[in-house]
């Protein structure tokens, strides 16, 4: 019998029990979240357990959510089990003025430069990533740009019109 | 309403199948012709640009039209596209020019040998264009000095065209000394080259 959400569900909270939280299933996609702390512990579980198999990492992103104290950042885990062909997406939240999460570097190479993304638009500090630097913006950027308290537009621009651009 | 034509408005009649550069002002008599060397120097140049081209999106779609034989860029004696910087005269940013790529603008431009020109093809070479956003640079003259910009979202090949006929004129009505003056050198230092 193939895998399902529910099995998925349920294999999850036997290991874990009550630190994995928010079940839902937007588009049929099953979607949970764990401290920031366990991160590890659940990729690693979800990647040996012999019948959960999630072994690709499609994406690893970061959302911004400024209204949600405490947790302000989302690092967001998307999973693919090659196998049944499930994908699940899996978040961890931290408080944004101490963004540090553990590094997924060790489980999947494909991690390295996806967490230098994260890292270089949000800021997130993977803590024992081998390196954590500015991947795609200039290395000079002293920001953050995807964190919403910075505009998108570029500060130094002198001949742009606000009203020109739909701003006014 | 008819749109305003501001290009080729001027027709100029074919006299020959090869036309030929007019010859510059000077005395002439039998067996020599006497001019300034500003003027013949200028002449030669201005016919003979080798254009490097920095083609970063849509606006280098628009000058590999220019270069093909329906507009044909080789017309104005720019047959010859050169891509390496030590061999061109004329450096034709076209396209999107990100933060990232604004040093590689740079080391271009510092590789080619004077005299140099740059034209700024369309409206993200010359100001960033729609890419109101903090990973664009904001026109190419934030780092290097720019002759000419092109309008356009892209331009038509005929707009990159009289781009490269203003630079003709520039290059053919430029001093010799240009190069040397102070104030070229002054704007230089803006841009901290040399």
């Amino acid at each position: 019998m193939s895998l399902t959400n529910d099995r998925i569900k349920q294999r999850l909270i036997e290991k874990f029990g009550e630190q994995v939280t928010a079940f839902s299933e937007p588009y049929g996609m099953l979607t949970f979240e764990a401290p920031k702390e366990l991160n590890l512990k659940v990729l690693n579980f979800l990647y040996d357990d012999e019948e959960l198999k999630f072994r690709f990492l499609t994406d690893l992103q970061a959302v911004h959510y400024p209204d949600d104290k405490g947790r302000e950042l989302a690092v967001v885990y998307h999973l693919h089990n090659l196998v049944d062909n499930i994908r699940i997406r899996f978040k961890v939240f931290t408080d944004i003025n101490t963004p540090d999460v553990y590094t997924a570097t060790g489980l999947f190479s494909g991690a390295n430069w996806m967490e230098r993304e994260t890292y270089d638009f949000f800021g997130v500090n993977f803590v024992g990533h081998p390196n954590l630097k500015r991947i795609l913006n200039v290395d000079e950027m002293d920001y953050f740009p995807m964190r919403k308290e910075y505009p998108l537009e570029d500060q130094t621009r002198i001949d742009k019109d606000d009203e020109m651009f739909g701003r006014g | 309403m008819a749109r305003p034509v501001s290009y080729n408005v001027n027709e100029k009649k074919l006299e020959n199948d090869i036309s030929i550069a007019d010859m510059p002002e000077g005395h002439q008599g039998e067996g020599f012709f006497a001019t300034s060397l500003n003027k013949v120097v200028g002449l030669a140049r201005r016919n003979s640009i080798w254009p490097l081209p920095f083609a970063t999106s849509c606006c280098g779609i628009e000058f590999m039209a220019t270069m093909g034989s329906h507009y044909d860029l080789a017309r104005f004696g720019s047959e010859r596209v050169g891509f390496s910087p030590r061999q061109c005269d004329l450096l034709m940013v076209m396209g999107t020019i990100a933060k990232k790529m604004g040093p590689v603008v740079k080391q271009v431009y510092l590789q080619m040998a004077e005299p140099r020109w740059v034209i700024a093809v369309g409206a993200c070479a010359s100001s960033g264009g729609i890419f109101d956003t903090y990973s664009v640079l904001q026109g190419i003259d934030q780092v290097v000095p720019v002759d000419v910009y092109v309008p356009g979202c892209p331009p038509r090949p005929e707009a990159i065209i009289d781009g490269v006929m203003r630079i003709q004129d520039l290059i053919g009505k430029e001093s010799l000394r240009r190069r040397n003056g102070d104030r070229y050198k002054a704007l230089l230092e803006g841009y901290g080259i040399q």
